[in-house]
Formats: structure tokens, sequence, C-alpha cells
């Protein structure tokens, strides 16, 4: 196995022009836990650690090496909460931004936060140049993502101005160490627009639009009106059963979810 | 391939093999047994190290990725004469039984208490949420930490 250890974004860029196939390396926890089980074949490594250009977080723009204890820490509220629910300690200090777009998992803890708040992300390569995608171009299947060979995930790019009421929230077996049965962001700007993204239940995070319509008409809304709220947001996902839940539970437990952090949004 | 690092404060050279853990080197290249080896996936804490001053999860580092860092083992805390005070603690309070998580317990302890000297209950349950005591004995843990409260680490 060969190794680079590039120190700034042009040597990453460089070194993922010439090797396309390597395995970029943030925080590890992904793609250790592939080799610990002999299910990755890993022949070149290009080493994302000192790359310091990549963890610069400058107000809406948040590098792709910036770990869940950064985001934890951070002034984004729904951030800072998705961030806590992730892991352990031991991963939140490693883990990435980055990473969890790069391993683009149904169930990554960023992706409701992301689809809520209609985020870009933005990739660049040598020969390509930078490329701005929607979190819905870039996600495009369970573990697939559109990042063309040679191509390296730079930063997340918020929209200058995010709702004051945010609020996530997962759905797991334990607090720490769980990876998320259902997830779900909600948002609520100052006119009433409600934005719902819902993880872990469909192929790639996924927002309820019929709800998100909905409940953005209401001013008030009535414990009528919550209650369609979650019966829309249930109707929507679309989850699957297998080793984690049950497609019967995940559809129940999402539209719950979304009425709860809607009530959170509400009340704050 | 050779990495080079500093681990509990002496520089280090260690043959590499392809994308190994850290953890593996540790145990199998340099001799040190205190990081235990279970579930090598970051869920249960007991290969817990610090690198860099970050508390990490050894089995989920990649060895050759570990050039030029320094890491802290649990053979790194005790002097010749004395424990870590969170080594005493563990052992006035009973807080090992089968004592396979028990490094894990203490370099997390550690870690935490050199940041946050007087942690309440619910900061102390959330800084071990990535450590698994499969003796369940969380009780003595919890005093252990607990006792030490205030005290400088």
């Amino acid at each position: 196995m060969d190794i680079d250890r590039p120190r700034s974004l042009d040597e990453t860029l460089a070194a993922a022009g010439e090797y396309p196939d390597a395995t970029l390396l943030a925080g590890g926890t992904d793609v250790m836990v592939e080799v610990n089980f002999r299910t990755r074949q890993v022949r070149r490594v290009i080493s994302l650690r000192g790359v310091a250009d990549l963890s610069e977080w400058n107000g809406t723009r948040i590098g792709a090496g910036v770990t869940y204890r950064r985001m934890e820490l951070g002034p984004i509220p729904a951030l800072a909460q998705l961030a806590r629910t992730v892991g352990s300690p031991q991963i939140r200090s490693v883990g990435t931004l980055g990473g969890n777009l790069g391993t683009a998992s149904p169930a990554g803890d960023t992706h409701p936060f992301l689809a809520a708040c209609d985020a870009s992300i933005e990739v660049r390569s040598r020969d390509g140049g930078t490329r701005i995608l929607s979190w819905s171009e870039f996600l495009t299947g369970p573990k697939l993502n559109a990042l063309k060979p040679g191509e390296v995930i730079t930063a997340v790019v918020l929209p200058e101005h995010l709702p004051a009421r945010q609020e996530f929230g997962k759905v797991g077996v334990r607090s720490a160490m769980v990876i998320s049965t259902v997830s779900a962001c909600v948002m609520r700007d100052e006119e009433g627009r409600t934005t719902v993204a819902l993880g872990a239940v469909g192929p790639t995070v996924l927002r309820a639009a019929r709800a998100e319509e909905m409940m953005s008409a209401e001013s008030h809304p009535s414990a009528e009106a919550l209650a369609e709220f979650s019966r829309l947001v249930s109707d929507e996902v679309r989850p699957i059963t297998d080793h984690r839940s049950t497609e019967a539970y995940r559809r129940h437990a999402s539209g719950v979810l979304a009425r709860r952090l809607l009530e959170r949004c509400l009340a704050a | 391939m050779n990495v080079h690092f500093t681990v509990n404060g002496e520089e280090r050279e260690a043959a590499v093999q392809g994308p190994e853990s850290l953890l593996f080197v540790l145990r199998e290249r340099l001799g040190l047994l205190g990081a235990k080896d279970a579930c090598e996936q970051g869920e249960c804490g007991s290969c817990t190290v610090i690198v860099d001053g970050d508390l990490v999860c050894s089995c989920l580092v990649m060895a050759a990725d570990a050039e030029g860092t320094e890491v802290l083992t649990v053979e790194g805390l005790a002097t010749e004469d004395e424990l870590h005070p969170v080594q005493q603690a563990f052992v006035e309070h009973g807080a090992v039984q089968c004592g396979f998580c028990t490094p894990g317990f203490v370099v997390a302890t550690a870690h935490l208490l050199e940041h946050q000297p007087a942690p309440t209950e619910p900061e102390i349950r959330e800084a071990l949420s990535g450590n698994i005591c499969r003796c369940t004995g969380y009780g003595a843990l919890l005093r252990a930490v607990q006792s030490m409260g205030g005290a400088s680490p």
C-alpha cells in the first residue's frame, strides 16, 4: 500500500488527479471498519490529516474536514444537535462532514440537516475545476454519490440565511453509538415556510414535499394540522425493512418524530 | 513501510503492513498490550488512546496515517512509582470487574478530566458513552470518576 500525505488543497487535488482510484482518508471511522472486516481493498491512500485548508469554517461555508466535535460546539443549532448524536466522543473527535458525504449512507446524520436547509456540496478536481452540487444532485443512492474519479469533497455551502427555528432528532436503540433508525430535521422560518427532511427512510435523505406545503400554509397550526403533517410525513417516506427496523415502524416513527420536531420549532 | 511517531513521549518507529490499524501496530509491533482489541469497529472503546490530543479508537486509525503524530496509551499514564490519579480512583472504588474495558475507560476518563476537571454526572455519562463495560460495572465506574470531581487529574 502507498500513502500520500498532502499538506495543502492543491497537493491533495494533484494526488487525487494522479491516482483517481485512491482512497481518500479523513477521520477513518467508516474506512477502517471496512479495512478491519476485510470488505475494502486499499492499495493507495491519500491522507487528509495534514490538509488544514479543508478544516476551515467561514460562516456558511464549512470545510469538508470539519469534525463532528467542532459542529457540536459550533453556532448552528440543528447541526450541533445532530453532531452530538453521532457515535461517541471517540468518533466525533475525528469523523468529518466530508466523510459523511463521501460514505453517503442513507442513515448519514448530517444529511437531514443539509437537505432541510438546501445546502450545496462543493467538489474540486485538478482537471475539472470546481463543481457546486445541490444535496439532491450529490447524494444519488445508498452509499452512492456524484463524485467523479479524481474529485475531492472540499466544503458544504449553506444558504446565507438559515431559519432560527431548526430542530434535529433521531430514533435509535440507545443515545450513543447508534445508527439512526429514522432521523429528521425540521426548519421553519419567520414567514412559516417549513421544510422537513428525513434520513434512513429511503435510498437517500428525502424531503416530505406535501407535508412541507401543507404546513407552510398554516400560520398557527392547530392540533388537527399537526396530525395531518405527521400523517403526510409517514405517507411520503420510503422506508424498507432491514436488520435495524421494519418498514412499518420507520413509517410510523417518521411522522411522530417530524411532528415533535415541528412542535419544538413552534415553541421556540 | 515504516511509520515514525511519538508513543508515550518516546520517538518510535514501527513496521506497518498495508492499511492495518494503529491498534494492531501498538499491540503486535510495539508490544503495548494495554489498548484492547475487541470490536474493531469503534463500538466498544476498549482500544481508546489519545492521538494529538484527540480521544480516538485506535482500531479506526490507519497506522500508516499516524506518521508524525503523538500517541498516548494507557501505559503512558502511570509513572514508575505511582499510578495515575484515575487509575488510583478506579482501584479505590472497585471500578474494575474483568478488567478488559478498563484501559479504555481510564484513558477516556483522563481525557475528560483534563478538559473538564469537575464534570457533572450527565457529562461523565456522555464523555464515557463510547466505552462499553460488558460486566455492566457502570455504577462503580461512575462513582470512581465522581470521586475525582474538582481534583486535578
